[in-house]
């Protein structure tokens, strides 16, 4: 039996977690660069598994499969396609990062504060959320899929809810109250969701038997399996509810500017980064492929609710006052274009979604984490609190000017190329809704610029006057990524090559081909 | 005429004597009854011969052993294949030997042994006048505040009966389940119920509140026992037997040999209905489903919280166990007719107790609302009314019985002067003064909300899904639904723990000693084991599915 790369991928962190949580209270440094060095072996493994992926190899690779729970017909299979190996690539990249920025935000407070931030918990607590996502990204088995989908739940609720920034505009006992009503949000939000998608996993395997994502699929191909018309939409319903509550999408995203808001800066880019794709990247990997009837049959209203995501994210981003909350609601922005682009059932449209995916990733990295720098440095999320730090601290306004580029998708850098992708996909099915969808860049352009108008250009507060510049630790979080920004802008082939023979397959799962006259998916 | 001519008149002539047939009883398959039992009776005789110093150790040593060792007679009959290929009916058809029978006993008795690790716990309070004190009054009989009780505490008197009384419970308990006919069924409900009345008067602090709290149990119970009889006498006179193959002959209209005698009554619906109903309320009174949960969270905040947490498991198991037998042995024929009343119980039972639990502010009473919550979870399995959903109902009950004692004997160590602190409001902060304590019982109240890879949810999945296939589909909607509800409660409590400021005079945890670690221990093991790799339990209790008729 060849080395379990896919397993190794998820318990190495899961060991550094535990590891971590191990270290005696008083050696929190050496907490900290333990759980930092548990997730660079990730990062390696992870980079070994996208050397051992072959693009254009069979449909899942690298798979293990091994008995589980034979009484609920459950085995524990992993494999990767190019889509989930790009993610799982995406989220062993940003863990480093996230913790780098988080080096200092679960230190204990000067003594006096009655805050308790156990340090260990909150680097522990990260990597147990890594291996969770990463195993959700690898299961092949549905409910295996769905005990990580659920379970990842709790050590966010506990990031979330037990750690928040250092200092709040409103005094302590009030940023106590917000964090834990964003955390019971957030986990109430998902468990519900969670909860309606488990009457549909036990639905699915009523009628089906077992929960093996390719036997189901196979079934479903060759017509083994037959499912009723009102049953499949129906299963369908239950489980892209759930992940329309993770991704989060139009009218049930409200959990997500909360939960940004309060949370930590890296824990925030945790959520929205890597935890929220495990919803789009579960439809496109179990709505569609389970259910490709129902999926065709709902894409009308889910292309709607994606659009008015799309602009009332956008929207609702220009007005706020808040830095976090506005990258919050530019994120929901993002995910109606992520879903948009899958349900326009073009392989445009699923390879600009999945590229979105892992470009979102990092410009949303990229932007929330230098905010994450700027507020700490300010003690306020306010963006009326700010005013003319490019002149104190360029490094930082113009990192911060980077990652805002990216989020309004500027060419030459890499959300561009995703975000074309998908209105070029769903234009050639869909032109209304593409044409609507294009509004959102627009709004895209008012909300990043304005941000960074009224923070970083005009004259200097006397509050940020003696702000320091990006320190060695932030360059490092920041640098790579503005470089990866860059490069993935100008040259997104590497990417591209390993999603779309993926994206091919899914998109012949649900018996669709792209609308002619074809459009030569831009390489 | 000779001296026998004349008798012949009124007599005739016998054949040679035969022997009265003794009852055969086959002793080595009851021997785990048998066993807590005897032991039971050597606690009693403990109690009056040995000097008041030793009692406790002599109890709690005879309680051991003897529980350990009818565990050991439940593991050997399981495995000379009792519980399938040589499961039969016991001690002329009273008592059933098979699969769901050995499982359910072997669950009672480990919840028991752990359960009694909490009943025998003695360092949780300081010590009163040098002497240890454990959660039981000093002598029940003392008016609580009165001198008599005050004379009691500081002769440091100890009330050791509660060991003796614990083993007849679960005697009881273990019958009850495999009782196979309807008089069996009702002796074991009396001879469990009545320790559990005593049990749950004797609290040590807040007499007041645990007497009453014994008097609500003992005249609701009462009352259900008596619809019980009631229903047993309505059946017998339906069926003419109390025995449960006999009865289910008569209901499926299978019965070859009817006697004249009873013709006339037998068969009459009106009786099986009737009867039928009444039985299985009293069942649902014991396992504390909605309408018949009223006494649930007044007993559960009553009682000394060890007697809690051991009732909570021990006894839903035994009913649930009862409730089993009696719908799938003796009424599948009449499954037409309780299936819809079941439903209906269940989705009342799931909803009103996750519904009522959101306004608690009693840490027992929250969790006494979560178990009928839970009941309601394990009646749909029950309505499914196939294999699985007999092997995924003994798998939760299973699962659920050690993190109901391992959350209750957390209960019992968060404390302040007034002893266990039991108002929700104190246990905000928990999770700064001792985060161990705190992420224990963090992880008991996500099993008990059924999130992955804990127990609760293998349970949970295991008895929807039965549901499901057994066609129950709305009721498995309802369930997640009321799943959500109660997972806002558990989670509330997490919140407090966790992300809420400690109160400067807030409760203290103790610590315990060994045993009550031991049965907090086991309750995080079983959890974190059943939810990771319940394969071989599940398989146990599939294994274990099949009741003998």
């Amino acid at each position: 039996m060849s080395f379990p790369l896919l397993t190794a991928t998820a318990v190495l962190p899961a060991i550094g977690a535990i590891a971590t949580a191990a270290v005696p209270a008083a050696r929190r440094d050496a907490a900290k660069v333990l759980a930092l060095l548990f997730s660079l072996g990730t990062l390696a493994l992870a980079i070994a598994v996208l050397v051992r992926f072959d693009p254009d190899g069979g449909r899942y690779q690298l798979t293990e499969s091994h008995a589980w729970i034979a009484d609920f017909g459950v085995r524990y299979e992993l494999g990767v396609d190019g889509i989930a190996v790009a993610l799982v690539a995406l989220t062993a990249l940003l863990i480093p990062f996230i913790l780098l920025a988080g080096w200092h935000d679960a230190d204990p407070l000067e003594t006096g504060s009655k805050r308790w931030r156990p340090t260990q918990g909150f680097f522990a607590l990260i990597l147990g959320v890594e291996a969770m996502v990463i195993l959700s990204f690898e299961a092949t088995d549905v409910f295996l899929f769905y005990i990580f989908f659920e379970a990842m739940l709790i050590p966010m609720y506990f990031l979330i809810g037990g750690f928040g920034d250092r200092a709040h505009a409103h005094g302590e006992q009030v940023a106590s109250t917000q964090r834990s009503y964003a955390a019971v949000k957030f986990l109430l939000y998902n468990l519900v969701g969670g909860l309606i998608m488990l009457a549909a996993v036990i639905g699915l395997y009523v009628v089906a038997g077992n929960f093996s994502l390719q036997e189901i699929a196979q079934a479903r191909a060759n017509g083994s399996l037959d499912m009723a018309t009102n049953t499949e939409r129906w299963l369908f319903l239950g489980f892209f509810f759930a992940f329309a509550v993770k991704a989060p999408l139009w009218p049930l995203h409200t959990w997500l500017p909360n939960a940004m808001g309060e949370a930590t800066a890296p824990v925030a880019v945790l959520i929205t980064a890597v935890v929220d794709k495990v919803g789009t990247f579960a439809m496109l990997r179990f709505c569609l492929q389970l259910f490709p009837e129902a999926s065709k049959w709902a894409t009308p209203v889910i292309l709607v609710l994606a659009v008015i995501s799309i602009i009332y994210g956008a929207l609702l981003a220009v007005g706020q006052r808040d830095i976090k909350r506005l990258v919050a609601y530019a994120s929901i922005s993002h995910f109606g274009f992520i879903i948009m682009g899958i349900f326009a059932m073009t392989s445009q449209g699923q390879s600009g979604a999945t590229l979105y995916m892992v470009n979102h990733g990092l410009s949303t990295a990229a932007l929330m984490l230098v905010a994450g720098f700027l507020i700490s440095r300010r003690g306020s999320r306010l963006i009326a609190d700010y005013g003319g730090v490019q002149k104190v601290a360029p490094v930082l306004a113009g990192t911060f000017l980077i990652g805002g580029l990216a989020t309004l998708s500027l060419p030459g850098l890499a959300p561009f190329v995703s975000e074309f992708l998908v209105l070029v996909g769903t234009f050639t099915r869909y032109p209304a809704i593409g044409i609507v969808a294009t509004l959102g860049i627009v709004l895209a352009a008012l909300y990043t610029l304005v941000l960074y108008q009224r923070t970083m250009t005009g004259p200097v507060k006397p509050e940020v006057s003696a702000m320091p510049d990006l320190r060695m630790r932030e360059l490092l979080v920041v640098g790579p990524l503005v470089v990866l920004l860059i490069v993935l802008g100008v040259y997104p082939k590497p990417v591209a090559d390993i999603v779309n023979p993926a994206v091919k397959q899914t998109m012949s799962d649900v018996h669709k081909s792209d609308p002619k006259p074809e459009v030569e998916a831009a390489k | 005429m000779s001296a026998v001519a004349v008798h012949s008149l009124w007599t005739t002539a016998a054949g040679p004597i035969t022997k009265i047939d003794s009852p055969k009883i086959e002793y080595g398959q009851l021997s785990p009854t048998l066993i807590v039992v005897g032991a039971a009776i050597v606690g009693v005789l403990v109690e009056a011969f040995v000097p008041r110093k030793s009692r406790y150790y002599a109890q709690l040593f005879v309680s051991v052993v003897a529980l350990c060792a009818a565990f050991a007679a439940v593991v050997v009959l399981a495995a000379d294949g009792y519980g399938t290929t040589k499961a039969h009916i016991a001690a002329m058809g009273a008592v059933a030997v098979d699969g769901p029978a050995l499982f359910l006993q072997g669950t009672i008795l480990l919840a028991a042994l752990v359960g009694l690790f909490t009943f025998a716990e003695r360092k949780l309070d300081p010590q009163a006048h040098g002497n240890h004190v454990d959660s039981f009054a000093a002598q029940a009989a003392s008016v609580p505040g009165s001198d008599s009780e005050k004379a009691a505490v500081r002769a440091g008197f100890t009330t050791t009966e509660v060991f003796p009384l614990l083993l007849f419970a679960v005697t009881g308990m273990l019958i009850f389940p495999a009782a196979n006919d309807l008089l069996t069924l009702f002796v074991a409900l009396e001879v469990f119920s009545l320790p559990l009345y005593l049990l749950c008067a004797l609290a040590r602090r807040k007499r007041l509140m645990s007497q009453e709290a014994a008097v609500k149990y003992f005249l609701l119970g009462a009352f259900a026992s008596a619809f019980t009889l009631f229903g047993i006498a309505l059946l017998y006179g339906y069926a003419g037997s109390v025995s449960y193959a006999t009865i289910s002959q008569v209901v499926d209209g299978t019965l070859t040999t009817v006697d004249p005698a009873l013709a006339d009554t037998m068969g009459n619906d009106a009786l099986l209905l009737i009867g039928t109903a009444l039985i299985v309320m009293g069942l649902l009174f014991k396992v504390g489903a909605v309408p018949f949960h009223m006494w649930t969270p007044d007993v559960y905040q009553g009682a000394p919280t060890p007697v809690t947490g051991f009732m909570a498991a021990a006894t839903k198991v035994a009913a649930f166990g009862a409730l089993l037998r009696i719908l799938y042995v003796v009424l599948p024929g009449l499954r037409w007719d309780w299936r819809p009343v079941m439903w209906g119980v269940a989705i009342i039972t799931m909803l009103g107790g996750a519904i009522v639990a959101i306004t608690q502010t009693d840490i027992k009473r929250l969790l006494a609302y979560s178990s009928i919550a839970h009941a309601g979870f394990i009646l749909a399995g029950v309505i499914a009314t196939n294999p699985d959903g007999v092997s995924s109902v003994l798998f939760y009950l299973a699962a659920y019985s050690f993190v109901t004692i391992g959350a209750f004997a957390v209960v019992t160590l968060v404390r302040d002067a007034g002893g266990e602190a039991t108002h929700l409001s104190k246990w905000a902060g928990l999770g700064r003064r001792s985060p161990l304590v705190a992420a224990v019982f963090a992880v008991f109240l996500l099993a008990f909300a059924g999130i992955p890879l804990t127990s609760g949810f293998a349970g949970k999945f295991a008895v929807f899904k039965a549901a499901a296939e057994g066609g129950a589909g709305p009721l498995v909607v309802v369930g997640v639904i009321s799943s959500a509800i109660a997972a806002f409660f558990y989670i509330r409590v997490i919140v407090l723990m966790f992300f809420s400021e400690p109160r400067p005079e807030g409760p203290t945890v103790a610590v315990p000693s060994p045993l009550t670690m031991t049965a907090i221990g086991v309750g995080v093991a079983v959890t974190l084991v059943l939810g990771v790799a319940p394969q071989y339990f599940l398989h146990l209790a599939g294994q274990a599915g099949v009741f003998v008729r």
